[in-house]
């Protein structure tokens, strides 16, 4: 079953991740920002218009924003490897690429989720309080799946392309809209029917909706509706992203 | 028998013919040189031997294995050490050697035995808990020899394995390489620059020159048809004596030079 194989490039991204500071925090740093800056300017407003507290609404968000974030942009270690000649190593090796892409982003989701938790821990410091314990365990079903979901989606955009500069302009080009369209900031219950078409359509929103819908209990599309919505996205995305790999050559 | 049977190998890369309608055959437990200027198509040989790239026409079969039509199980017979640098910088000696162990299937016990083994054989055992990134070029070097010894293959590739390094290390190599190939009926398959390292290692050569082989044979063979005294002279003279990357684009450059950088 190839466990070990998945196993130590598991534990190599952890180790790598744990050994460069400097990623951690600068990718806590953003997410900060948000909380910071949406939730007290637009905290008062939003709760004018009859929203309730908006921290409890936007913290959901800004945690999925963390690990999709940290998701995404771990592809860039496909590039790296290419770059710095590791790639070639796990291609002749005997096993099954699709154990190594496994692996792989297996790692890069076990680093997106714990930097989804650092920003957890810190959402309390604004003030967010998640309804029940349980429901933080539930979420953290939803939140390995968004990050498994998205570091996949990186590896196979990673695994076309061979250019340092490129990766992060392609991430940047996709996850700006479907971050700001996926519901994180605002409800989509009173959107105008063209915008909240193109939300539905982003998967981002139903990871949203489901980290939101446990941890504080607003949802929009109902639990059911989000995690098979997510479970296909992500079966899709591992497919075309093992046949990527499957094509890399050194 | 031949454990490596390749026929009529090309590589194009765009207007470029790499390796050009290739044909030749490797026996099981022979050392075999494959020798020829730079840029005369050695290292892309070796990686679509490996796998690592895919021919733009021929048919290759190792250890009884269609390497085209089926990479993976071909990959369960050869082992490599890279011209390029494959090493993860950012884990250190031991990890690196521990992280092909478990890609190869090597058992706890045994990997272990043999990375203390490989590391004290290339003398990196006191600094295998440092990491990569401060390894001197030389060390990195033999880093990558210790890890592509490792796990004992059917065939091993060695593409320039020794550049850079000094006479000790070279001997300490190749001791141990006759070894295996001795013991355990290991192929080898290597490239190099150094003329007197093949005429003493190799029981046969080949010699590549423009994508296409102009010479098969055993060293002495190959001195005798040319009259030469050292297998360098015979090279030279089967080769001619003109600089090769003449017709070496900038992107070669650019290559070579951005190689120098990493090896620093
Ligand atoms: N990915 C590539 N794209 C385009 N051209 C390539 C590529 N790889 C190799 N080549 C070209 O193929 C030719 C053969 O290169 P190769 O690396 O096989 O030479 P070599 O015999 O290994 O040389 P050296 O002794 O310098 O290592 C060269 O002209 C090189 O520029
Ligand atoms: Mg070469």
């Amino acid at each position: 079953m190839y466990l070990s194989v998945i196993y130590i490039l598991w534990l190599r991204q952890l180790k790598r991740y744990m050994r460069s500071r400097s990623r951690i925090i600068v990718s806590v740093a953003q997410p900060m920002l948000f909380l910071v800056a949406f939730g007290f300017g637009f905290g008062p407003i939003y709760a004018k218009a009859g929203g309730g507290d908006y921290i409890q609404f936007l913290a959901p968000g800004v945690i999925v924003m963390a690990i999709l974030f940290t998701a995404m942009f771990s592809g860039i270690e496909v590039i790296w490897d290419k770059q710095f000649g590791f790639l070639k190593e796990t291609l002749v090796a005997p096993v099954p690429r699709l154990a190594i892409v496994f692996g792989r982003t297996l790692g890069g989701a076990t680093v997106a989720i714990l930097q989804g938790f650092i920003v957890f821990l810190i959402t309390f410091l604004v003030g967010f309080h998640p309804q029940s314990a349980e429901m933080v365990i539930i979420s953290s079903l939803f939140m390995f799946l968004i990050a498994l979901l998205f570091t996949t989606l990186g590896t196979a955009i990673a695994s076309r392309l061979n250019n340092m500069q490129a990766f992060p302009l392609v991430i940047n080009l996709l996850l700006m809209p479907m971050f700001f369209l996926s519901g994180a900031l605002f409800p989509i219950d009173t959107l105008p029917t063209m915008l909240a078409l193109v939300v539905k359509s982003n998967p981002l929103s139903y990871g949203v909706d489901a980290v939101r819908d446990t941890l504080v209990g607003i949802g929009h599309f109902g639990l059911a509706t989000d995690i098979t919505v997510l479970l296909v996205v992500t079966a899709i995305v591992i497919v075309v992203s093992a046949y990527l790999f499957e094509k890399i050559e050194a | 028998m031949s454990i490596i049977s390749v026929k009529k190998l090309t590589k194009k890369f765009g207007d470029l013919t790499a390796v050009d309608d290739v044909s030749f055959a490797v026996k099981k437990g022979e050392i075999f040189a494959f020798l020829g200027p730079n840029g005369a198509g050695k290292t892309t040989t070796i990686k679509m031997l490996t796998t690592l790239l895919e021919p733009t026409s021929g048919t290759i079969l190792m250890n009884d294995i269609d390497v085209i039509k089926n990479p993976r199980d071909a990959r369960k017979s050869f082992g490599i050490v890279f011209q390029d640098p494959s090493l993860d910088t950012e884990l250190t000696a031991y990890e690196n050697m521990e992280f092909h162990a478990v890609l190869y299937g090597l058992s706890r016990k045994l990997a272990k035995e043999r990375i203390d083994t490989l590391l004290d054989l290339l003398e990196l055992f006191p600094r295998k808990d440092d990491f990569v990134k401060n390894f001197s070029g030389g060390m990195k070097r033999r880093l990558e020899i210790a890890r592509g010894l490792l796990h004992h293959p059917k065939v091993l590739f060695l593409d320039e394995p020794t550049l850079g390094l000094d006479p000790q290390t070279r001997n300490h190599m190749w001791q141990y390489i006759k070894e295996l190939n001795r013991n355990e009926e290991v192929t080898v398959f290597f490239t190099t620059h150094y003329m007197e390292e093949a005429d003493r290692v190799a029981n046969r050569v080949a010699i590549i020159d423009h994508g296409k082989i102009i010479k098969e044979g055993t060293p002495a063979s190959l001195k005798e048809e040319t009259n030469a005294t050292t297998l360098e002279d015979a090279f030279l003279a089967l080769t001619g004596s003109t600089i090769r990357p003449e017709e070496a684009s900038l992107l070669d450059h650019m290559r070579e030079g951005a190689r120098m950088w990493r090896r620093r």
